[in-house]
């Protein structure tokens, strides 16, 4: 409940004085609950209005002579009766927060003009990014083995890099499970949903340490998985040892074999 | 008045020239007021804004964004990295096109292009090592977004479009990776596909669909050659387009922290 502005108190404190036929200032004390209040008959409860207008039946209804005190449908009658001798003429009825009718939707944030200040760190970064694709390029053949032949199966046959973790993955479990479940249902589906899953708020590492763990886990996982598909799978997918046995990788890494 | 030396006069009459065809006709109906490119820019806030707003960049960038956006270490530029390299990927991929048939002759093709095509090998090792690149740039982009909590309200349906991104980034990929037609590609994209013929109930069809049969033939090739030049790149495209949108929409960058 918001605090009351002095001025609205007073002028109800006269009314509720007025009514009862006591002092202003013993009304005032009642009404903040510092001394009890005279009469038997309940007070009619002062609802503050904040945006949202309660739902009726909360609400005492303005226009009632003798205002039925909302939440209270055990009191009798004559205990809801308000000093029924005395013609009430003003009460307080709500109290309605103040706010201005238009409500600014964003605090000014700090800005910089994008030409330069985004634009020229974005052309280095371009700049930086050709000039490590042409070195690369020029540093590093792509493979080409020898003309496609399907009645030759290389041992072992591996996929693309990106795949090499499910490939993986693929020796351990159920082909079902391991080739379809988990790149689909996991991978695609719960990824996509992911988030409107994770319902909190918060932005900042320490206040979504769950989060962090759970992604760090899977990027731990996928790495690790990778990595062993990669470098320790051989004929046969075999446990191999890339500095004993070679690796059996073909294509990012055609150009360092140990043989 | 001094007498100047030809030099000089060599150097005034450049000076002038370029600067009658920088303020001329045919450079001001190209750049548009505020450009960098017209004569007399000056570096002041008007012209600053004048350099996005009048620019078919505007499409891209608003005019201000966030002081802590333009941090290098925000961002690592890795969405934009990303779709760099997808422009490089065009551009290499449509040179490499001139070259290329998706049939028997593919293999042939490539040789050809590593051996007898100037910068053949080069532009092929761009686009196969920019591939790559791609998809791990893309990865890391995703994991930025993620640590830095950036998939949250209002972001929550562009991590959704980032998803699709991913999904249609390696299925670039994929469909590339059978194209040279020698034994690394056919057996890969084999394994890939046996993988599809794993999908409950429709498996054998997802399977005959991806190969256009039972196993990687030609078929396939003209197949994956169609998604991975025209198909892909298309729907990609459309995805890039209402990801950058959402991007502003959202009330650009997320953050700071
Ligand atoms: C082809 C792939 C993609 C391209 C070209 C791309 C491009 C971009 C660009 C240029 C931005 C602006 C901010 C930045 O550079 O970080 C951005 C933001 C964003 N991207 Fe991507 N993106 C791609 C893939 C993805 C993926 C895979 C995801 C997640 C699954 C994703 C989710 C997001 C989200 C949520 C934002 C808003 C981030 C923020 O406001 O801080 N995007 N993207």
């Amino acid at each position: 409940m918001v605090d009351i502005p002095e001025h609205l108190l007073i002028r109800s404190a006269e009314a509720r004085a007025k009514a009862l036929g006591i002092s202003v200032e013993q009304a005032l004390a009642e009404m903040k609950g510092e001394t009890e209040p005279t009469v038997v008959a309940k007070e009619p409860e002062v609802k503050v209005i904040d945006e949202t207008p309660a739902p009726a039946a909360e609400t005492p209804a303005p226009a009632a002579e003798t205002p039925a005190p909302a939440a209270s449908k055990t009191d009798t009658p004559e205990e809801v009766d308000f000093a029924p001798e005395v013609k009430v003429t003003q009460r307080l009825l709500t109290v309605v927060k103040a706010k201005p009718i238009q409500k600014p939707v964003a605090e000014p944030v700090d800005k910089v003009n994008t030409w330069p200040h985004l634009m020229l760190p974005e052309f280095v970064s371009l700049m930086a990014m050709t000039a490590f694709l042409i070195l690369l390029s020029a540093i590093l053949q792509a493979p080409l083995l020898e003309e496609a032949n399907p009645n030759v199966t290389p041992n072992p046959a591996k996929a693309p890099w990106y795949f090499l973790g499910l490939q993986e993955l693929l020796s351990y479990w159920d082909p079902q499970i391991a080739g379809v479940m988990i790149p689909l249902v996991l991978g695609v589906v719960l990824w996509m949903a992911f988030p409107y899953i994770d319902r909190n708020p918060e932005t900042h590492p320490s206040k979504r340490k769950f989060a962090i763990m759970f992604y760090t886990f899977f990027l731990a996982g996928a790495g690790v998985l990778t990595i062993i598909g990669v470098l320790f799978r051989g004929p046969g997918w075999n446990w191999t040892y890339p500095w004993i046995d070679g690796i059996w990788f073909d294509d990012l890494l055609d150009w360092i074999h140990f043989e | 008045m001094q007498k100047l030396s030809l030099r000089d006069k060599i150097k005034e009459a450049r000076i002038s020239a370029a600067d009658s065809f920088r303020g001329g006709k045919l450079m001001s109906s190209i750049f548009r007021p505020g450009s960098p490119f017209r004569k007399g820019y000056v570096d002041s806030p008007r012209n600053r804004s004048y350099v996005v707003m009048n620019n078919v960049l505007y499409h891209l960038h608003p005019v201000k964004v966030k002081r802590h956006g333009v941090r290098l270490s925000y961002t690592l530029c890795l969405g934009g990295l990303s779709f760099f390299l997808f422009i490089v990927l065009t551009i290499t991929g449509i040179w490499l096109m001139f070259y290329f048939r998706p049939t028997e002759l593919a293999y042939v093709d490539i040789q050809n292009l590593q051996t007898s095509i100037a910068f053949g090998s080069l532009v092929r090792n761009m686009h196969r090592w920019g591939a790559h690149l791609m998809v791990l740039v893309v990865f890391l982009h995703m994991s930025r977004v993620f640590y830095h909590g950036a998939y949250k309200a209002p972001r929550e349906f562009n991590w959704v479009i980032g998803v699709i991104l991913l999904l249609l980034t390696l299925l670039l990929s994929f469909t590339g990776y059978l194209l040279p037609w020698d034994q690394l590609a056919i057996w890969a994209v084999t394994v890939g596909g046996n993988m599809a013929g794993y999908t409950p109930v429709i498996g054998a069809q997802a399977k005959f669909g991806l190969f256009a049969g039972l196993e990687a033939t030609t078929a396939t090739l003209l197949r994956f050659y169609v998604l991975h030049v025209l198909f892909l790149p298309f729907i990609i495209v459309i995805f890039m387009a209402v990801h950058f949108w959402r991007v502003r929409k959202d009330g650009g960058i997320s953050g700071p922290l």
